[in-house]
């Protein structure tokens, strides 16, 4: 199989906390949606996005209990996006900085995201024909 | 591959993490072998005082052993050959002068970052 020309994400923001995250991962949709490979490497807050434990909850204020409410979590997203790429022949592949994890206690992850570093990062960018960086304010 | 990371943030959660995040991850790049420079501007350029202490901080019988030292990041960077660059108009406005600054930064006017930022083939703005 042809390789897909190949874009590289770096995310800093932690989930549930910016706009900047919900618009990444469009982005990041939409490059698979597009024919790219797509590599993110999740930086500082940003590796709490694929931590498996993350829960939905109900909301008293919407009147809606858990199942009602559907709760985004961004650990789907990331699953439904791996899952989409496959489907589609692309490949997404997810990276979390590990002293970022280790020091937030978020190793336990959604499966097929791995531990890396900055070099990680670079490899990424090098194999890549374009790099957005979104970081953190 | 050319890269210029620009930071723009000062003291974004450095007590914390010990370090500013980007200048660590640009150490990290830089030991990586990557030709990678660094440009600060608005807050950030006070990362070039020297006269910097962020250490004391106690909570209790808690103290800081290891407190951020962003200064030495920048000295460290400019030691691995890492070109250190900041808006002149960003440190004017902040009333520091060179004296205060570690040596060795290039200090670039704000109408010549168009010109700074076409000779990289990357720019990542953190």
């Amino acid at each position: 199989m042809t390789a897909k020309p190949c874009l590289t994400f770096l995310l800093m923001d932690p989930p549930f906390e910016s706009a900047r995250t919900t618009t990444a991962f469009r982005l990041i949709h939409s490059a698979l949606a597009q024919g790219h490979d797509v590599k993110v490497f999740a930086y500082e807050g940003a590796v709490s996005l694929a931590f498996a434990r993350q829960a939905a909850h109900a909301n008293g204020v919407h009147g809606r209990d858990a199942a009602q409410e559907a709760h985004p979590l961004t650990r789907e997203w990331i699953a439904f996006l791996q899952a989409d790429a496959g489907a589609r022949g692309a490949r997404l592949e997810w990276v979390n900085c590990g002293l970022c994890v280790d020091e937030r206690g978020v190793g336990e992850t959604v499966p097929e995201v791995r531990r890396g570093s900055p070099v990680d990062f670079l490899k990424m960018v090098k194999e890549s024909v374009n790099t957005l960086v979104v970081p953190t304010r | 591959m050319q890269v210029l990371n620009i930071v723009d943030q000062a003291y974004r959660a450095t007590v914390e993490e010990q370090d500013d995040t980007v200048l660590w991850f640009t150490q990290v790049l830089r030991g990586a072998e990557a030709n990678v420079a660094l440009l600060l501007r608005g807050s950030a350029v006070n990362y070039l005082v020297f006269r910097q202490d962020a250490g004391g901080l106690a909570f209790g019988a808690w103290k800081q052993a290891q407190p951020p030292r962003v200064a030495a990041s920048i000295v460290a960077l400019l030691a691995s050959h890492t070109p250190v660059l900041a808006v002149e108009e960003d440190l004017a406005e902040r009333g520091i002068r060179t004296s205060d600054c570690i040596a060795g930064v290039q200090a670039v006017p704000r109408a010549k970052l168009g010109e700074i930022v076409e000779r990289f083939d990357r720019v990542w703005q953190w």
